[in-house]
């Protein structure tokens, strides 16, 4: 994603926005695996952030200076403990929870670095994943472009499973919005949703 | 694309008011030399000072009308086209206060007593460096510098840019270095002073009035050194176990290409390099510490800091390991200051910051292009 214009990035990733409306004005972000950097970019413009993305990929370092934010390169699952306890407000990780191996020692970490932690993920309970599966297919999809053996995604979850696991570690969801395209999904959210965005923090 | 910054030429910058030393020495006038590449725009906004290390020099890119083949220590980086390109920004490399490529240092001769300074020439401090470079940037109206950079050593002093004029310096591009010495460090300079110190030729540092340079000592600090530069894996890569002449000789000659390679290393740089300049560097190597007048935090080191900050270190570095990288980039992450951080991946060890690297050149050039489209040319 190349672009810079914050509507047209809003319209191509509409976690963006979803993820934009629950930061405020000025608030410190750590995006793990930011990719190019354009959520960072476009919370920077959106929400005047003061932003860090950690990425492994050479070519998403390159991508994230050429971006104009800010980028540490890291590998995440060899865990965050480069960072400080508390250091950010939030603590995001957009499209990439399916895709970490060390997934629920990640999520802890995310609420040890950060006071909040906001993720998003395809879901896989979406009614045409189950149908690919039900005709005796892995999905493939415009959520899940990956065929089954070139996916980067190893804990695919659906809205359920990522709800227990947040019930199971004492992980409070705060806030929840499901999406389909760029549509809001209320009926049904773990049929009819493609994608959700939870924002939680630490259950006391 | 690659193109050189062409014939170029050493100025001199004359300092006729005294420079007081971080130890409290006193130098009454000195010179700089420097180069400079590119142009400085109307608003003298473009302007980036390389900062070099241990054995470098003003010299950095280009080369001499007399002399096509000696090129620039870091060509690779700074020209028309390259990652600096001297097309946007007006570049200045100079010889550090204490060298021996043509600024004062202890191979000049003392006003005073019309002798070498030699032994007399006061220990140098890279705050010393910063103080005598901003003086510098005074005499070419410099008032603010889009970035300093440095590798090594002269990321030290890129670094320190940041907490001695914070107001001065936009961006900092500290690459291959560490925010001090560790104790192994500091222990293979002192076998390097050593060598030098314990030669016979030395004479206590005042070896220029005995017509002798201490040539063995500089030698072997230079050997020593040359091996901390590399990976073991690009020595093994480069000289492996092979043999000048194929075959075991039973005896003390130099047998294998490794030892050859670095005797020549070391005899190259006896040649030219001055004995005193090279205790000196170290010194300011080992004393170079922000977080010490903090009780060893370097964030409150780094509270001072308001420029943005590229970090870079490359994976076999063991001299400057990336750990050392990820120390300065936390301390400037805990000061919520602009930084970025790429660990590059490189079988060169140290030396990798000065070697031409196709994903370490492109995070330069889109770091620098950044910093171009912070200014009009």
């Amino acid at each position: 994603m190349s672009s810079h214009d914050p509507a047209e990035l809003a319209a191509a990733r509409p976690d963006f926005a979803a993820i934009a409306a629950w930061i405020p004005q000025g608030a410190s972000v750590l995006d793990l695996g930011c990719g190019d950097g354009s959520l960072l970019r476009y919370l920077k413009n959106t929400r005047k952030v003061r932003g860090y993305g950690v990425e492994i990929s050479d070519a998403n370092i390159v991508a994230c200076i050429r971006n104009g934010v800010n980028v540490i390169q890291s590998n995440l699952e060899s865990g965050l403990s480069g960072f400080e306890s508390n250091a950010f407000d939030f603590v995001l990780l957009s499209q990439t929870l399916q895709a970490t191996r060390h997934t629920e020692p990640l999520v802890q970490e995310m609420l040890r670095v950060g006071r909040e932690g906001i993720v998003s993920f395809p879901n896989f309970g979406y009614w045409k994943a189950r149908l690919d599966v039900l005709r005796g297919n892995m999905p493939v999809s415009e959520e899940l472009p990956y065929q089954w053996y070139d996916t980067p995604n190893v804990h695919l979850c659906t809205l359920h499973d990522f709800e227990d696991l947040c019930n199971n570690h004492r992980v409070h969801i705060l806030e929840r919005r499901v999406m389909t395209g760029d549509g809001e999904i209320h009926l049904l959210p773990n049929l009819l949703g493609s994608m959700a965005v939870y924002r939680f923090k630490r259950a006391v | 694309m690659n193109t050189s910054a062409g014939i170029v030429s050493a100025q001199h910058a004359v300092f006729d008011t005294p420079f007081i030393f971080k130890s409290g020495a006193v130098l009454l006038c000195y010179e700089l030399v420097y180069e400079t590449y590119g142009v400085l725009n109307a608003d003298k906004s473009n302007a980036i000072l390389v900062c070099h290390a241990l054995s470098g020099h003003h010299h950095v890119a280009g080369y001499y009308a007399d002399n096509p083949n000696n090129v620039g220590w870091w060509d690779t980086m700074i020209g028309p086209g390259k990652p600096v390109d001297t097309n946007k920004f007006f570049v200045i490399g100079l010889n550090n206060l204490g060298g021996c490529h043509g600024s004062t240092g202890p191979s000049s001769i003392n006003p005073e007593t019309g002798k070498p300074y030699g032994a007399s020439f006061p220990v140098v401090t890279v705050e010393d460096w910063v103080v005598s470079q901003s003086r510098l940037a005074n005499l070419l109206g410099i008032r603010q510098f889009a970035a300093v950079m440095g590798g090594s050593l002269g990321g030290m002093q890129a670094m320190q840019w940041s907490l001695s004029y914070p107001e001065r310096v936009r961006h900092v591009l500290a690459i291959a270095t560490a925010p001090h010495l560790t104790a192994e460090n500091i222990a293979f300079n002192d076998v390097a002073r050593n060598a030098i110190l314990t030669d016979p030729d030395f004479h206590g540092g005042n070896f220029y009035e005995h017509g002798v340079v201490p040539t063995r000592g500089l030698r072997l600090a230079r050997m020593l050194g040359h091996i901390t530069y590399l990976s073991d894996d690009a020595m093994a890569d480069k000289f492996g176990r092979s043999l000048r002449s194929g075959k075991l000789g039973y005896n003390y000659d130099i047998e294998f290409e490794i030892e050859s390679y670095l005797r020549y290393q070391g005899d190259k740089f006896a040649a030219y390099f001055d004995a005193n300049t090279y205790l000196l560097m170290t010194k300011a190597l080992d004393y170079f510490d922000p977080a010490r007048d903090y009780n060893d935090n370097l964030d409150q080191a780094f509270a001072a800091a308001r420029a943005d900050f590229l970090v870079l270190s490359f994976t076999t570095d063991w001299r400057f390991s990336p750990e050392r990288s990820r120390t300065i980039v936390n301390a400037l992450l805990h000061n919520r200051l602009n930084v970025s951080y790429s660990e590059i991946s490189s079988a060169h060890g140290h030396d990798s910051f000065l070697m031409q690297h196709e994903h370490y050149h492109e995070v330069m050039r889109a770091y620098l292009n950044r910093i171009a489209g912070e200014f009009s040319s």
